[in-house]
């Protein structure tokens, strides 16, 4: 039977990167001085797991690497070798090396071949500046095979207790030739005095056959030591023999059928409190009782098919369990996709430390809140925007220890994380008391770039926004840490792609703070419902500004055909919902009609709707499982009464409008209507 | 066939030594450590163990010690996994009364060969 | 609402060696065919959500017990009259495979006829139809009680072009 191991591969994935971030973690809190032996026996076991899956799975670029690192982890473990800064430094690169390598071997990007060669070069060097065990090598006997061996086997007493049994070792030597056995009773105790737990007898065994001295050790591997063994050439000996295989081991495959494999963020599994999947076994339990009951009342009507006031109430009353049932059902599994952010936050120790050696300055890291939960999947798309945030931090807001002194603030800079839930967000604060934002340089950057006119002054707020601008960088220095400033605007854009969004306080001299916002969940969405023609559409409340009744007199058209609308010192493009989507008789007038204020991706424009049908959740349906993507919606949902709305994808919407006619694709025309039997 | 207690703190060797096992008629239990293994041990009768040896809360070489103490597993054979193959780790094996050993890197091929030599 | 019609019982022998089973529907007059492994079920005509852009063929979207799924009126993608529709007006749902995965799509036809075996050398290759129905759709033609019955190929009627995903169409 052949098994197929590359189903285990997943698994060894999660659980090797799972191991490097427990090495990681464990090599940051050891104490140079004191190391305590049980978290480095535990990185050394982390290191072992690594070393032995990856050979076992075939990657033995890993597996090569590993060992060395497994060695000098070894030899701290023993006390042979103490525990060094440089070892730490040297330890902590090797798990960045294996990451990469993993990564790259799993499908994600290239092997590290460069960086790896030069980490491996110091471990080999430190490795050999000390005298470590050296691995042994596994004698080969040659002996050249003649017509077969004599092999005098004598079991040491205890050797059954090994369970060891001399039947199964002879069976396995009579697969290499024809085997004749003798027994030497001579040494067996009497019945009375015999101990059946221990071994009296002897053998004399002759194995004819091609076989060689080396496989008939082989067969004897285990119980080497626990016997006397005595092997003699049957008959003559001829000169040469062929090579003999000492074990035989697959070779390890080289190259790996890597396949192009989604990054970890899609896909792949979930580790899931079993207290979340038992309180969804109550509830589908309560769910269940709910169903019931309300059968009973639809079995109780099909015999008298009328609804009397205590039926009715008994109907009533099974609804409004079922609607209860059903929602805390909702809650209880849109919990198992949250994990704790702690899995996001578990990077920063190991980069703050690492910057703020790189930069010379002196930073403290305190984290709050890890145990606060988010989705897995927001998670895993907040990370780089955090980490790009707290670069930031480290690099433009913590100034230098030397400046510190001299304003009076402690040598120490100290940046703050904290995660806390707040009406159905949840909050990721990123705090520094470094030197703040100089107000007034921003405003004349702005200035400068013709983002705000001579004689405006915006607000506070709205200056510290520019800093989220594209391209905005105030640092007079461009440290290539965090990039020219362009990261800034990539970070808003990737949070508000997530639903979220992030603003800045800031105070001269005193600090920063960044403050992330981030919806719990990325399939469930407040939506506004809007009617346009015969058609429900959902507009995410997150983007909406305002809603409000047209004055004809505040709109204006460009070339007759764009047309704007004056909204206080605004204008923005008004967008004809009804002739997007093909839906509805073109309106004969604007006065009066209902335009919804949107926002998407830092542009506004006016949306026209026949009506505003409220407030609700919507569950975020994909077009494209079944479908494909269609412009300008961004998915779909099922309403109350099991007819599909499309949900409107605002900034799509906006930019297709800036950049074609937005009439031209009415030409689809009404199509349900043919269907109508009536005229 | 038979009942076999297979032992490593990786999720993914247990996995794959749990398939190959299983596949060929055999009942696998799993310990993620030595003492879980132990109490496995002792509430169901297991007629081989695989176990590695380099494991949190109980390692393979104590684990193999303990059992050889139960009256039920002095004569079950117990197998090691070990990646090293230096002399001293297979005798530290077999000074606690291991049977023998499986070297890693294995294939589950090999695996099944081993344990049938063993099982007989 | 909705209901699930059922397969003719009578019809429903297992397939010998070599044999496929084909569900048939009526389009026009004529009875087409396909794989009856294809079919995930058969449902009455029901409301469905116009999507813009999209070639008039493709009618919408409709909620399939909580699954979005696109449904494609044959009339049209033929170019035949269309027909109003009515309390007989049935929607096949099939399984279609496009690039390497697999979509729920519905199609809209006059009425469901029957389920036939068929074997594979009862398929006999089509002549070409002209501007009728592009012969790529059409795996083949069986005679089934002296009756026509065209096999269509679903996979390449469904997702061909303008059913794939479509750039931005954006200036």
């Amino acid at each position: 039977m052949s098994v197929d191991i590359a189903q285990f591969h997943q698994t060894f994935f999660e659980e090797s990167f799972e191991g490097l971030d427990a090495m990681e973690s464990a090599l940051l809190g050891l104490d140079v001085g004191a190391a305590d032996t049980e978290t480095i026996n535990g990185i050394f076991r982390a290191a072992h797991s690594i070393k032995g899956g990856s050979a076992t799975f075939g990657f033995s670029a890993v597996a090569n690497f590993t060992h060395r690192v497994e060695t000098l982890l070894d030899q701290m473990r023993e006390g042979s070798r103490p525990v060094t800064q440089d070892g730490l430094e040297i330890l902590l690169q090797s798990v960045d090396v294996l990451r990469a390598m993993l990564e790259a071997v799993r499908g994600d990007g290239a092997l590290p071949d460069a960086m790896a060669a030069e980490v491996q070069g110091r471990l080999e060097t430190m490795l050999a500046t000390d005298e470590g065990g050296t691995v042994e090598s596994e004698g080969d006997p040659q002996a050249a095979p003649g017509d077969g061996w004599r092999i005098v086997f004598r079991p040491h007493q205890h050797m059954l207790q090994t369970g060891n049994d001399p039947i199964r070792i002879f069976r396995e030597l009579a697969e290499l030739g024809e085997l004749n056995v003798r027994a030497d009773t001579s040494k067996l105790p009497s019945l009375t005095a015999l101990d059946p737990e221990t071994c009296h007898l002897a053998w004399t065994l002759e194995l004819r056959g091609e076989a060689s001295e080396g496989d008939v050790r082989e067969v004897f591997d285990w119980v080497e030591g626990d016997c006397d063994l005595a092997i003699e050439p049957l008959g003559r000996v001829e000169g040469g023999g062929g090579a003999v295989p000492v074990a035989a081991q697959a070779a390890p495959a080289d190259k790996l059928p890597v396949q192009a494999r989604p990054s970890a963020g899609e896909g792949g599994s979930i580790r899931v409190d079993i207290a979340k999947v038992d309180a969804i076994i109550n509830l589908v339990g309560e769910l269940v009782i709910t169903q019931s009951m309300l059968g009973q009342v639809g079995e109780s009507m099909e015999d008298s098919p009328h609804l009397d006031v205590q039926r009715f109430e008994k109907l009533r009353d099974g609804l409004a369990q079922l609607e209860r049932n059903t929602r805390e059902l909702q809650e209880s599994v849109m919990q198992i996709r949250m994990l704790p952010i702690s899995f996001a936050f578990n990077r920063f120790p190991r980069i703050v430390r690492d910057l703020s050696q790189q930069l010379g300055k002196k930073i403290e890291l305190k984290m709050f809140g890890e145990q606060t939960e988010l989705d897995k999947t927001v998670m895993e798309k907040i990370g780089d925007p955090l980490v790009h945030l707290v670069r930031n931090a480290l690099d433009h807001g913590i100034e230098a220890p030397d400046d510190r002194l001299e304003v009076g603030k402690p040598e120490t800079g100290v940046v703050e994380l904290e995660a806390y839930h707040k009406g159905g967000n949840i909050i990721i604060e990123i705090r520094d008391d470094g030197r703040g934002l100089d107000r007034d340089k921003l405003l004349a950057k702005a200035r400068s770039r013709g983002l705000v006119p001579d004689g405006q002054l915006p607000s506070d707020a709205d200056i510290y926004d520019y800093v989220f601008h594209p391209g905005f960088s105030t640092a007079d220095k461009v440290s290539d840490v965090s990039g020219r400033g362009v990261g800034m605007d990539v970070v808003r854009r990737n949070i508000k792609a997530l639903g979220g969004n992030v603003e800045i306080h800031t105070e001269k001299g005193r600090g920063t703070t960044f403050t992330v916002r981030l919806p719990l969940t990325l399939s469930i969405l407040d939506g506004q419902l809007v009617r346009v023609g015969d058609q429900s559409y959902v507009i995410p409340l997150v983007s909406i500004v305002e809603s409000l009744q047209i004055r004809q007199r505040q709109v204006s058209a460009i070339a007759g055909k764009a047309e704007m609308y004056k909204l206080r010192d605004d204008y923005i493009p008004i967008v004809r919902l009804n002739e997007v989507f093909g839906d509805g008789s073109p309106y004969s007038t604007l006065e009066g009609g209902l335009m919804v204020v949107a926002e998407g991706d830092g542009n506004r424009a006016g949306f026209m709707v026949d009506d505003l049908l409220g407030q609700q959740q919507v569950v975020i349906k994909s077009l494209e499982t079944n479908f494909r993507r269609v412009e300008g919606l961004s998915g779909a949902t099922i309403l109350g009464d099991g007819t599909v709305a499309l949900i409107l994808d605002v900034a799509g919407l906006i930019q297709r409008f800036r950049h074609g006619d937005p009439s031209s694709h009415a030409s689809s025309g009404p199509r349900a209507d043919q269907h109508n039997a009536a005229a | 066939m038979a009942t076999i207690l297979a032992v490593d703190d990786s999720a993914s060797m247990r996995q794959m030594v749990a398939f190959t096992l299983k596949g060929a008629g055999h009942e696998v239990l799993e310990a993620g450590d030595g003492e879980e293994a132990y109490g496995i041990a002792q509430r169901k009768s297991v007629n081989l163990v695989i176990t590695d040896v380099n494991m949190p809360k109980m390692d393979g070489i104590a684990l193999t010690r303990k059992l050889r103490t139960l009256p039920g597993y002095k004569f079950t054979p117990i197998l090691t996994l070990t990646t090293e193959s230096t002399a001293e780790k297979k005798q530290a094996g077999k000074a606690a009364g291991a049977t023998g050993w499986i070297v890693k890197p294995f294939n589950p091929e090999q695996l099944l060969a081993t344990v049938n030599k063993v099982l007989g | 609402m909705t209901t699930a019609q059922s397969i003719d019982a009578d019809h429903l022998n297992l397939a010998g060696a070599g044999e496929d089973q084909y569900l048939t529907f009526i389009l026009r007059g004529e009875e087409y065919g396909v794989d009856i492994l294809r079919v995930q079920e058969i449902r009455g005509w029901d409301n469905v959500t116009p999507i813009p852009n999209t070639p008039s063929y493709i009618k919408g979207v409709m909620n399939l017990r909580g699954t979005i799924v696109p449904i494609v009126d044959l009339r049209e993608r033929f170019a035949m009259e269309v027909m109003p529709y009515g309390p007989t007006t049935v929607v096949i749902v099939l399984k279609v495979r496009s690039d390497d995965r697999e979509r729920v799509m519905g199609i809209v036809v006059d009425a469901v006829s029957d389920v036939y075996n068929i074997g594979a050398d009862d398929l006999k290759p089509p002549p070409d139809f002209g501007e009728v129905v592009s012969v790529e759709y059409v795996q083949g033609l069986a005679t089934v009680d002296e009756k026509m019955v065209i096999v269509l190929d679903i996979d390449h009627l469904l997702t061909s072009g303008e059913l794939r995903g479509v750039d931005r169409s954006a200036a």
